[in-house]
């Protein structure tokens, strides 16, 4: 099974790891990450206000030219998939503004594509149980924090991949691999997004906030699917050890790593990046196959 | 008593700051559940709801100057726990779009940490672009 695949700018740059232990994954459970012929960058935020036509046309040229090579196209990253989706409702639904775009990209597409995460083609197309069946090293024993924060999931009536207040894909997903999740309070907490770039204090007390809580609850590692949120969580966690007596931080990954790992890939091949908390040591220690 | 109707209250920049966010800032009735549920309402001069009474009654200088404008992470917890369906987010994003559209930016270019841009990933640095710099 080929499956159209958007990985959009930071996963070709900053979270290669992201990408590549995605697309092994996918070749052990019997699928193949096809990636676009073309494609650009989706604009990283979707525009708030239907005034704001033109920060659609990005995304829109994307679903555009995906249209051209299938029925679906699927991400991976959190931000370029609420941005996908949204945008793709929105040309779907409102037909002056389908107008609008198409005339400002000279396309003429309708909306007709579905935008899919990774994590729905593991849970809908190949099915958890499959997974288990693929995996050679559980996880067993690693707790795991299951961190959404918003893009997968807000706002519910348009992203719609799970229960809105009480996601469990992402857990369910662990549980697969033999790990144990763990719950905590801020797990749909936002990590301070964008505001990485001049105000280091919110981001510091949101991702902070995030990985107390996760912590907290026994998290020995979190887990992501957001590249800004795995850089703003890691960035900060020095100066929440710093500030919080008794946190002692923990690695913080994309899912597809751990996923990568527990089904048997190289831990070097994963793209683990050089880190103070390495995830590789904590793996090592708990998994022994 | 205060009567409130758009004929009464309404600038015309409230009219237009309606029609470039797409909310009806009437529709809110200062419930207050955007202020708890939001992560960043601790830093906000003037908190989620009080944005949107501000707007209600017309009183656009003190919403424009406020810093909620800037420090609002787009999160959409306030959208979610609306009851009503009024989005904050949008209506502070149209003010953003406002300032925006005048050079009147959060962030200057030439002021963005080197540090940042070479080490944070690309969608922070576009993201940031869009929500910050005009
Ligand atoms: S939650 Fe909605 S109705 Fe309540 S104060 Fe906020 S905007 Fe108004
Ligand atoms: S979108 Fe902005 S105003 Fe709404 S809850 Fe998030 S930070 Fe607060």
């Amino acid at each position: 099974m080929k499956i159209p695949y958007y990985p959009g700018c930071t996963l070709n740059t900053f979270a290669k790891g992201f990408d590549s232990s995605a697309r092994q994954s996918a070749q052990t459970l019997g699928f193949e990450l096809s990636e676009l012929k073309q494609w650009n960058c989706c604009g990283a935020a979707f525009p708030l206000t239907p005034d704001n036509v033109m920060g659609l046309t990005a995304p829109a040229k994307v679903l555009a030219n995906a249209s051209k090579d299938g029925a679906e196209v699927m991400t991976l990253c959190s931000v370029c998939y609420n941005v996908l989706k949204r945008t793709n409702k929105v040309i779907r639904d409102h037909r002056e503004r389908r107008r609008v775009i198409n005339g400002f990209i000279e396309e003429d597409y309708d909306g007709s594509l579905s935008v899919i995460h990774y994590l729905e083609v593991l849970r809908d197309k190949i099915g958890f149980d499959k997974v288990t069946a693929a995996v050679k090293r559980p996880l067993k024993g690693v707790k795991t924090a299951c961190y959404y924060g918003c893009m997968l999931l807000r706002p519910f009536e348009d992203m719609g991949i799970d229960k809105a207040e009480a996601p469990v894909i992402f857990e369910d997903l662990m549980k697969s691999l033999g790990a144990e999740p763990v719950e905590f309070p801020n797990k749909i907490e936002c990590c301070g997004a964008h505001l990485a770039m001049n105000n280091e204090d919110v981001v510091t007390r949101l991702s902070g906030n995030v990985m107390k809580s996760a912590v907290g609850m026994g998290a020995d590692i979190i887990v992501t699917s957001c590249p800004l949120c795995q850089y703003n969580l890691e960035k900060s966690q020095a100066r929440v050890e710093a500030e919080t007596p008794g946190y002692k931080g923990v690695p913080i990954v994309y899912f597809t790593q751990l996923l990568g790992y527990a089904l048997g890939q190289d831990v070097e091949g994963l793209g683990f990046g050089e880190s103070k908390w390495d995830a590789r040591e904590l793996l090592k220690g708990k998994v022994t196959a | 008593m205060i009567k409130l109707s758009n004929d009464d209250i309404k600038s015309s920049v409230v009219q237009r700051i309606e029609r470039i966010s797409g909310e009806d800032f009437k529709k809110c009735y200062q419930c207050g559940n955007c202020s708890g549920g939001c992560p960043v309402s601790y830093a906000m001069d003037v908190q989620p709801h009080q944005v949107m009474r501000m707007l209600q009654l017309g009183r656009v200088d003190e919403v424009m100057n406020a810093n909620s404008i800037w420090v609002c992470v787009g999160c959409l917890q306030c959208y979610s726990r609306c009851p009503k369906g009024c989005s904050v987010a949008s209506a502070l994003e149209g003010l953003r779009q406002i300032h925006l559209r005048r050079s009147e930016e959060a962030q200057k270019v030439s002021e963005i940490p080197v540090a940042f841009l070479k080490k944070a990933p690309q969608q922070a640095i576009v993201c940031g672009f869009r929500k910050l710099v005009s």
